[in-house]
């Protein structure tokens, strides 16, 4: 069995319950044991570093020394915000010794730098041998993939995909016979860290991305984050409220796509807990001219995986 | 570093900042990239680049202007202006910076004064709970400022889903965030109550 450190951070204990249990789910059938980090605290959200940022690293520090603490090498962290925040921790306690003696100090503990957080993708991508062939209802479906900010940014720090034009969650889409959809918002904001202090502001910024997703045909937007998924299925009111119309397309994280294409159940995988029901609206017909390029090279490839391109 | 046309005092905001961040103004040619490409630009009252500007000239009254603006609150720290600036100026830091000094300061735009009471308060649960715990966070918020009411609308909803825990997930070692806390003795925080 593998093991792997797991840091769910707060949100998979609340708002964003399904993507702990989609996770949990589908690493179940992978073979896959994840072990949370011991006592593990909060990261520090958008709040540590805006106002103190020796404890923005030091909250997201302790994180990683605890999970030292259990000899593993990789930390997947599902969440892209927690996964930013420890990260640009991990980036900073490696470049700044006076830092690190700093936070060593404030934790109470030692920082060995031996764990390695990794994200849902890559997690997804290192190990699809293990779901790869357990596909029995592939995700037949037209997808806009939408990897948001803090998964690509700043990509000196994350050292992951290209910044401007990711494909790596395209791939895995691919993979589980879904078409993933050129589309303009990738990467761009959904505005998550001010959802609550300027929720109208948010649905302006979320209305533009689920507007784009919507006239590029796809039957459904896959994420990889919680802030993305709350702002983009909770927060629809507030979207349909800026755009003046509604919009019925779900929103979906990956792990639950990855659990639907291995034929595990819709509540297993937490489905009914989305606010916008998981319900797909019909294929848009192929438009008669072909394809760009690009889209041809997102064709299902074997598990092995596919070389990416270091832009930074 | 080349050529470095503009000089400050130690006791400069840019200054500070570089000693603080390791940020340098001084790289900022003003190219603009960075705001053509900032999703809150508009909401901002001074864009990116003209806080750079403003850095750089040093004035008097520019200084000011940057620890009062109402920017760096409304900064989504998203991070595209960093990674597209051909300079490499680390904005987003750079604006951490700008939020805590004018919090420590007592600076904060007016219109800023609910973006602090949010912080404040996620900071509260984190460092008494260990972990974000949102109804004692939307409680705490409503407190704080007065014209919060569409998630506490939302709750309902919310709890049915089984989202929306009343009790909060503490952790065992809290002693341990209250020290890293304490010791972050950072005047920031304190500062900022
Ligand atoms: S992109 Fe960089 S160099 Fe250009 S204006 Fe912005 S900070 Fe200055
Ligand atoms: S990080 Fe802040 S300043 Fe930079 S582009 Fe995003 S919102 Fe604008």
């Amino acid at each position: 069995m593998i093991k792997i450190a797991y840091y769910p951070g707060c949100s998979l204990l609340g708002t964003a319950r399904e993507y702990d249990e989609s996770l949990r789910a589908i690493v179940k059938k992978m073979g896959i044991e994840l072990v949370d980090v011991p006592d593990w605290n909060c990261c520090g959200a958008s709040s540590a570093h805006s106002l103190d940022h020796d404890l923005s690293v030091a909250l997201p520090g302790r994180i990683l020394m605890q999970a030292e603490s259990l000899g593993l090498e990789d930390l997947v962290v599902p969440c892209a915000a927690c996964y930013s925040r420890l990260m640009m921790a991990r980036h900073e306690l490696m470049e700044d010794a006076a830092l690190k003696a700093r936070v060593c100090e404030m934790t109470g503990m030692e920082f060995r730098g031996t764990v390695r957080p990794i994200n849902i993708i890559e997690f997804l991508q290192k190990y699809s041998d293990t779901f790869t062939d357990k596909i029995t209802a592939p995700f037949d479906k037209d997808v806009a993939c939408y990897y948001g900010c803090l998964l690509v940014r700043p990509p000196k720090v994350t050292n992951f995909d290209r910044p401007e034009d990711p494909r790596s969650m395209d791939e895995i889409m691919s993979l589980l016979g879904s078409k993933p959809v050129e589309w303009d918002f990738k990467v761009e904001c959904c505005g998550a860290a001010h959802s609550i202090t300027r929720a109208g502001l948010v649905g302006k910024l979320s209305s533009k991305i689920i507007g784009n997703a919507v006239h590029r045909g796809a039957q459904a937007i896959i994420v990889a984050c919680p802030l993305c998924h709350s702002n983009l299925d909770m927060r629809r009111n507030f979207i349909n409220k800026a755009a003046g119309r509604k919009y019925d397309i779900p929103v979906l994280y990956i792990t639950e796509a990855v659990g639907l294409a291995m034929g595990i159940g819709e509540k297993e995988l937490g489905l009914h807990r989305h606010t916008v029901k998981v319900r797909y609206p019909e294929k848009v017909k192929v438009e008669a001219e072909p394809r760009p390029k690009a889209a041809a090279a997102t064709k299902p490839t074997p598990a092995a995986q596919t070389e990416q391109t270091e832009e930074a | 570093m080349s050529a470095t046309t503009h000089h400050h005092d130690a006791d400069s905001l840019a200054h500070k900042l570089n000693n603080a961040t390791g940020v340098s103004p001084t790289r900022c040619y003003q190219c603009g990239k960075c705001t053509a490409g900032c999703p809150m630009a508009e909401e901002m009252d001074y864009t990116p680049s003209h806080i750079l500007r403003l850095l750089q000239l040093g004035l008097e009254g520019s200084e000011d202007r940057v620890l009062r603006a109402y920017s760096p609150w409304v900064c989504l720290t998203c991070e595209v202006c960093y990674a597209r600036c051909p300079q490499e100026v680390d904005i987003p830091k750079m604006m951490d910076f700008l939020r805590s000094e004018s919090a420590r300061l007592k600076k904060v735009n007016p219109r800023a004064a609910d973006f602090l009471s949010f912080h404040k308060t996620m900071l509260d649960s984190i460092r008494y709970v260990g972990r974000l715990y949102e109804v004692g966070m939307i409680m705490g918020y409503k407190l704080r400022s007065w014209h919060f009411l569409e998630d506490v609308l939302m709750a309902p909803s919310l709890f049915f889903k089984g989202k929306l825990k009343l009790f909060p997930h503490l952790i065992k070692n809290r002693k341990n965030i209250s020290q890293i806390f304490k010791k972050s003795g950072n005047a920031r925080t304190e500062a900022a109550k």
